[in-house]
């Protein structure tokens, strides 16, 4: 591991999509703007150092895009295709789910698809309703897709170099509001593996299982948490799919009490997914309802008050974990019939 | 259309009618296990569209990819595919080119550069131009082909696709079979434009509508396009007029069929046509059509039997197989 420097999770994308292909001439990179370094900078430099043959910008045509870096890959290629907005990846999802997870499986192991699928979501800067969007629970119900969400600038290089690295199709979720924070990261990142979680926080009365933002939320809320006497364990996911469902099951049998956390609509959202598989796992050992903190069912709003609010944060983290604490002790038993501290903030149907 | 470019010579003759013979057999066995169910899954035959595939892939090598839609059979028989492999696929089979995971329309082929027929309209089309710019970053010389129908040209990816290719300059051939029918709808329900040539003028490359049925025509045009794609030069578009005398997919009622044209078509068989110029040019005797013939349905007979000998794949091979390693 080399020395740590000083970055931002943005410029950590666009030196390790540098690395990459200074080490391997088939991967190649294309999408809007993308020779231009794109709207955040991410392939900043990139078309300057290796040429527009190998960094192309496309036209805005998703879906022909994300087809092209299927057929290129299936060829023999290694294309990094960038859909700016995961709230576009809309257009390309035919392509992503009908053609790219299905070619290994349906050729009987003939074709595989060595592409990696970079966007970026989450609500920040008012961005409003379709530009904000955080839709990686559709990804995860995908059998052949991987879907990555890194959390911060360090495992974004070394989880982007498996990603180009893996034989298969992996979408690599970024979250626009972690693109500019300055942080450490090793100079010279190693590839981290797809499908480990990482234990951020260590402690033994509560599990927090949290993905991309919503690890340094919960970080936050941890040390909230450790102010009143209660130790958190922190998951970072890193990946969705496939889940490293160990690192869950190892930690909720130790601790008994769970909460999950993304910034994705709460109904229907990747959470749903991990309340299941922990009450799978880990049933004998919990000791309360496992928590689901989200975003509320609406559309992201644009006012920036309502966006604000809009955007789930350490508070709800601690005040799920609060109410998995207290289920059991008797002197602040919550009834029966009462919602759950993070099911009061969504009106779902 | 009334062409008369006709530069084949016997032995390519030979070769057209023989491809020919083995997938019009081919797909009328397929329909006879389809009705007793011994092949499964949705069935799409190309009957009457044998001398595009025929004339178009028998110009290409194993390094030439080959994308198709759902009606790929023929396509696949004349890339090179075995029937063997092939019919044990259809009957869901381990033997089968996917393990029996794919079926009709999946059938995939990597080692004859058959890349896969895909069960959505259209779906192909930007994967044969991913695969085209692919070929030319080798700075080789092989190409990507792509067959589509005309029902395809109306979805958003056939003009994504056709723009890209155009703009970058990519060595694909887009190959239009018009047979006039986009599943049960005629295609001037489906756009004003009756040409799918014209679809594509303004783009400005080279582009042509031969008779489909004409094998001859279709493979001196899908050749001139082919020489210069070879040169890294493209793309191109060949639209080819064509029939389906089956139904959308086998068990389709076809109620929407004009007695009539059915009739005409059927004089235009691109089988029986080809085979009667074959004679009348002494390319081939009448002795060796019916070899032809007859070593086509051999060959198929031995593909039933390959396949009905084949076990059905395991759960733990589907397991298997949902990500690469």
């Amino acid at each position: 591991m080399s020395e740590p420097t000083e970055t931002t999770f943005v410029k950590a994308i666009a030196d390790t999509l540098a690395v990459a292909m200074r080490a391997d001439e088939r991967v190649i990179v294309l999408g809007e703007d993308v020779a231009e370094g794109g709207p955040y900078l991410a392939t900043a430099g990139l078309s300057e150092e290796f040429g527009r043959e190998r960094v192309r910008n496309t036209p805005i045509s998703e879906s022909a895009v994300c087809g092209v870096a299927i057929g290129a890959a299936q060829a023999g290629l290694r294309p990094v295709v960038e859909i700016m907005y995961i709230d576009f990846i809309t257009l390309a999802l035919d392509q992503l789910v009908n053609q790219a997870a299905k070619a290994y499986f349906m050729s009987g192991g003939q074709l595989s698809v060595p592409m990696v699928l970079r966007t970026q979501g989450g609500a920040s800067g008012r961005g409003a309703a379709q530009h904000s969007q955080s839709l990686e629970a559709w990804l995860t119900h995908i059998p052949g897709l991987k879907v990555v969400m890194p959390s911060c600038a360090a495992d974004a290089a070394g989880l982007l170099l498996s990603a180009i690295a893996d034989p298969n199709p992996v979408v690599f979720v970024e979250n626009k509001s972690l693109y500019f924070q300055r942080e450490q990261a090793p100079s010279a990142p190693d590839p981290l593996p797809i499908g480990e979680a990482h234990l951020v926080r260590h402690g033994d009365d509560l599990t927090i299982v949290a993905t991309s933002r919503m690890v340094g939320e919960s970080l936050r809320a941890a040390e909230h948490l450790a102010q009143d006497g209660i130790e958190a364990d922190v998951i970072d996911l890193r990946t969705l799919l496939p889940l490293d469902r160990d690192a869950i099951s190892r930690s909720v049998g130790r601790t008994g009490r769970a909460v999950v956390a993304h910034e994705a609509v709460r109904f229907g959202g990747f959470g749903g997914e991990l309340a299941a598989q922990i009450q799978e796992l880990a049933f004998d050992f919990l000791l309360a309802p496992i928590q689901r903190v989200g975003a509320p069912f609406t559309p992201v709003p644009l006012s920036p008050s309502l966006e604000d609010a809009y955007r789930p944060g350490a508070d709800q983290v601690y005040a799920a974990a609060r109410f998995a604490i207290e289920w059991d002790q008797p002197e602040s038993a919550p009834g029966v019939y009462s919602i759950s501290a993070a099911g009061a903030e969504a009106s779902a149907p | 259309m009334g062409r008369a470019v006709t530069k084949l010579d016997a032995e390519t003759a030979r070769r057209l009618l023989g491809t020919m013979w083995r997938i019009r057999v081919f797909e009328e066995r397929v329909a006879q296990l389809k009705r007793t169910v011994q092949v499964h899954g949705l069935i799409h035959l190309s009957v009457g569209g044998e001398g595009v595939a025929a004339a178009v892939c028998g110009q290409l090598r194993h390094d030439d990819a080959v994308y198709s839609g759902h009606r790929g059979h023929g396509h696949a028989i004349a890339k090179g595919v075995p029937l063997t492999a092939m019919m044990a696929e259809l009957m869901g089979r381990v033997d089968g080119l996917c393990h029996g995971l794919g079926g009709s329309m999946h059938l995939v082929d990597r080692e004859h550069g058959f890349m896969g027929a895909t069960g959505v309209v259209g779906g192909n089309l930007p994967l044969a131009v991913g695969d085209s710019l692919a070929a030319r970053l080798e700075e080789g010389d092989r190409v990507a082909v792509v067959f589509f129908g005309d029902g395809a040209v109306q979805s958003g990816n056939f003009h994504e696709s056709v723009n890209l290719a155009a703009l970058w300059e990519l060595p694909v051939i887009f190959v239009c079979e018009n047979n006039g029918f986009a599943e049960f709808t005629a295609r001037a329900e489906h756009s004003p434009v009756e040409r799918v040539s014209d679809v594509v003028a303004p783009y400005g490359f080279a582009r042509d509508t031969v008779d489909g049925s004409d094998v001859a025509a279709v493979s001196a045009a899908f050749g001139a396009f082919l020489e210069q794609a070879r040169e890294h030069r493209g793309p191109f578009l060949l639209e080819c007029l064509t029939h389906r005398r089956r139904g959308h997919y086998e068990g389709d009622q076809q109620e929407y069929r004009d007695a009539g044209a059915e009739r005409e078509w059927e004089l235009r068989d691109p089988l029986a046509r080809f085979q009667t110029e074959a004679l009348k040019r002494r390319w081939v005797g009448r002795a060796a059509a019916a070899e032809l013939e007859a070593a086509a349905r051999a060959a198929v007979e031995a593909a039933v039997e390959f396949g009905k000998a084949s076990p059905l794949p395991t759960p733990e091979l589907a397991a298997e197989l949902v990500y690469a390693r």
